[in-house]
């Protein structure tokens, strides 16, 4: 009898303590989900001035003037966006060369001091990133690699345009390639570990009908792990648009349109950075948070376009539907 | 060791020895495979059939520090051979693993896949190589309108025949089975049975099993394997009933292994 009665009694706090421990894992789910909101928010209330002013003139003007309080969001989207491209445009190949190799091809001795040499650049903070592109980077870029881009693709017809332009190190271009080089361990070591969990079995099984490493990687192992891979693309994506420091030390900091990537710009980030502690006057300041809401807006984008992207994927592969 | 073959050897096996680095897992084989006939391979775990059926594709090649030497000659060339060309190997020597593989593609695109590797069909030609391939793999009734659904919704028998469809639509000469049915319920492995012995018509088969009642029913010659040695080869029915060796006997009464 007694024994019963303890055995409830236990009963009753486990439920008690169940109970509990939902409502705290609740808790922590809703309030992600609190703070999301709270600070769209806070965002939209801060740029109401600047929206009232401008409207939506705001996304298409590229004049940045704090002298006539006149402001316009054109270079420093077309900037974040631009650099962004070219850091995937360079990240994605070489990130996918890394990991086929480290989880293909690699002799098993090296893959470990390689796979941690890839983690250990992506713990570099960004303000190295920033000064090593500032004061290693772009001066050996002026030196050796403009002067050839000016002659050789400058020059040229269609691109021309796009990579004529003084050889001074800073700018777009040179952004671009130190974003690639920051989100290239990101997106490497991501698409490394979700080869690494495609089934041995599954592999053997094409090269078992006579496949080549290219056309099990291309045709088995990408489609098997697309959305771990797409997954860590975006995870880099999302590095490249809101990195601040590194890119604030190479861009160049200049609010002008130029149609040449090696001409100095702008981008959402650096703008905020550099100027809002001289920023004065409400107006000013509201331009600056509705730059916020716009990078926040393009991440949201970005990685709803990737969702749309996934689940196309995966109807062409022809799944249960 | 008389493999009284009835048919002329598709596979011979000479001197056959295998190591996993300095561990030595097959030692010194030598065995005959009949064309056109079931060659089950059977032991207790770690005895190296599945090892040695891994050397027939030369499978064991993904992998460093796995090496063969010796001699397997399939129509007159040495499979061991450096100069071999692999992918032409495994068009000719199919496998199917322990597990159902299907690649994450549609159940049309799954059989498609391999032969596109090696021959250029027209449109048509594939629809009639896919169907060719399901009818032989006896999946043709469960799937023929849904061809366009990924392999992965099918049941795991489906999956398994899938499989096998995948590896015979290229046509390979020899058919490799690793436990084909050691993931499967009683009724699929029932299906998959049936269909080994259809299958011995058009392709050799070498299937590596467990499950000794399994061989018994489905092979034609039985090889006895221990601990990388090829202890006893021969018809099914004599290894079964009257084993030349001990050790044989103690396996298959089930008083060892």
């Amino acid at each position: 009898m007694k024994s019963t009665l303890l055995h409830q009694a236990r009963l009753k706090q486990q439920i008690w303590l169940d109970m509990l421990f939902r409502g705290l894992t609740r808790l922590s789910a809703f309030g992600v989900l609190a703070l999301l909101v709270a600070i769209i928010a806070s965002l939209v209330i801060g740029s109401m001035p600047a929206i009232e002013a401008f409207g939506f003139h705001f996304l298409v003007n590229d004049e940045w003037n704090p002298v006539t309080d006149e402001y316009g969001a054109l270079v420093p989207i077309v900037g974040t966006l631009v650099t962004s491209g070219i850091a995937l445009l360079i990240a994605i190949p070489v990130s996918f060369g890394i990991a086929i190799f480290l989880t293909e091809l690699s002799p098993r001795v090296l893959r470990r001091p390689l796979g941690i040499a890839v983690e250990l650049l992506a713990g570099i903070p960004s303000i190295i990133y920033g000064m090593w592109g500032l004061f290693v980077f772009a001066p050996l870029f002026a030196d050796h690699f403009e002067p050839w881009i000016n002659d050789h693709i400058g020059t040229l017809p269609m691109l021309g345009p796009f990579f004529a332009g003084p050889p001074m190190g800073i700018g777009i271009l040179t952004a671009g390639i130190i974003l690639a080089i920051m989100v290239i361990p990101f997106i490497a070591s991501v698409i490394r570990d979700v080869f690494e969990v495609v089934p041995p079995m599954l592999k053997e099984s094409a090269y078992g009908v006579g496949a080549t490493t290219w056309e099990v990687v291309m045709k088995i192992v990408l489609p098997f792990t697309r959305i771990g891979v797409v997954g860590g693309i975006m995870l880099g994506l999302g590095r490249a648009l809101g990195e601040t420091m590194a890119v604030t030390f190479v861009i160049g900091n200049a609010h002008e349109l130029s149609k040449s990537l090696l001409m100095p710009g702008n981008s959402i980030s650096s703008a905020l950075a550099n100027e809002f502690t001289e920023a004065v006057g409400e107006l000013y300041t509201s331009a600056l948070i509705e730059l916020g809401l716009i990078l926040f807006f393009i991440t949201f984008v970005v990685l709803s376009l990737a969702r749309l992207m996934l689940h196309k994927l995966g109807k062409g592969e022809g799944q249960t539907t | 060791m008389n493999a009284e073959t009835v048919n002329t050897p598709k596979v011979t096996v000479r001197d056959l020895n295998f190591f996993y680095g300095n561990y030595r897992a097959l030692k010194d084989i030598n065995l005959d495979i009949a064309e056109k006939m079931v060659t089950a391979f059977i032991g207790p775990s770690g005895c190296g059939k599945s090892t040695l059926l891994r050397t027939f594709n030369r499978m064991y090649q993904l992998y460093p520090k796995q090496k063969a030497t010796g001699q397997i000659m399939l129509d007159g060339s040495n499979v061991l051979d450096p100069k071999q060309d692999l992918n032409m190997l495994r068009a000719k020597v199919g496998m199917v693993f322990q597990k159902p593989t299907p690649f994450p593609m549609s159940i049309y695109d799954n059989i498609a896949f391999g032969v596109k590797l090696y021959e250029n069909l027209s449109r048509n030609e594939m629809d009639d190589r896919v169907e060719w391939a399901l009818k032989k793999a006896a999946l043709w009734g469960e799937v023929s309108d849904k061809l366009k659904q990924s392999g992965t919704s099918l049941s795991g028998g489906q999956q398994q025949r899938l499989c096998i469809a995948r590896a015979i639509a290229v046509k390979p000469q020899v058919l490799l089975l690793d436990e084909p049915t050691s993931a499967l319920d009683p009724i699929s492995t029932a299906h998959i049975e049936k269909l080994i012995d259809e299958l011995k018509k058009d392709f050799t088969i070498v299937i590596v099993t467990h499950n000794m009642q399994q061989a018994a029913r489905i092979s034609d010659f039985t090889a006895y394997m221990y601990l990388g040695d090829l202890i006893e080869f021969g018809d099914t029915s004599t290894v079964f009933t009257n084993p030349k060796r001990k050790e044989t006997e103690d396996y298959i009464t089930g008083r060892f292994g």
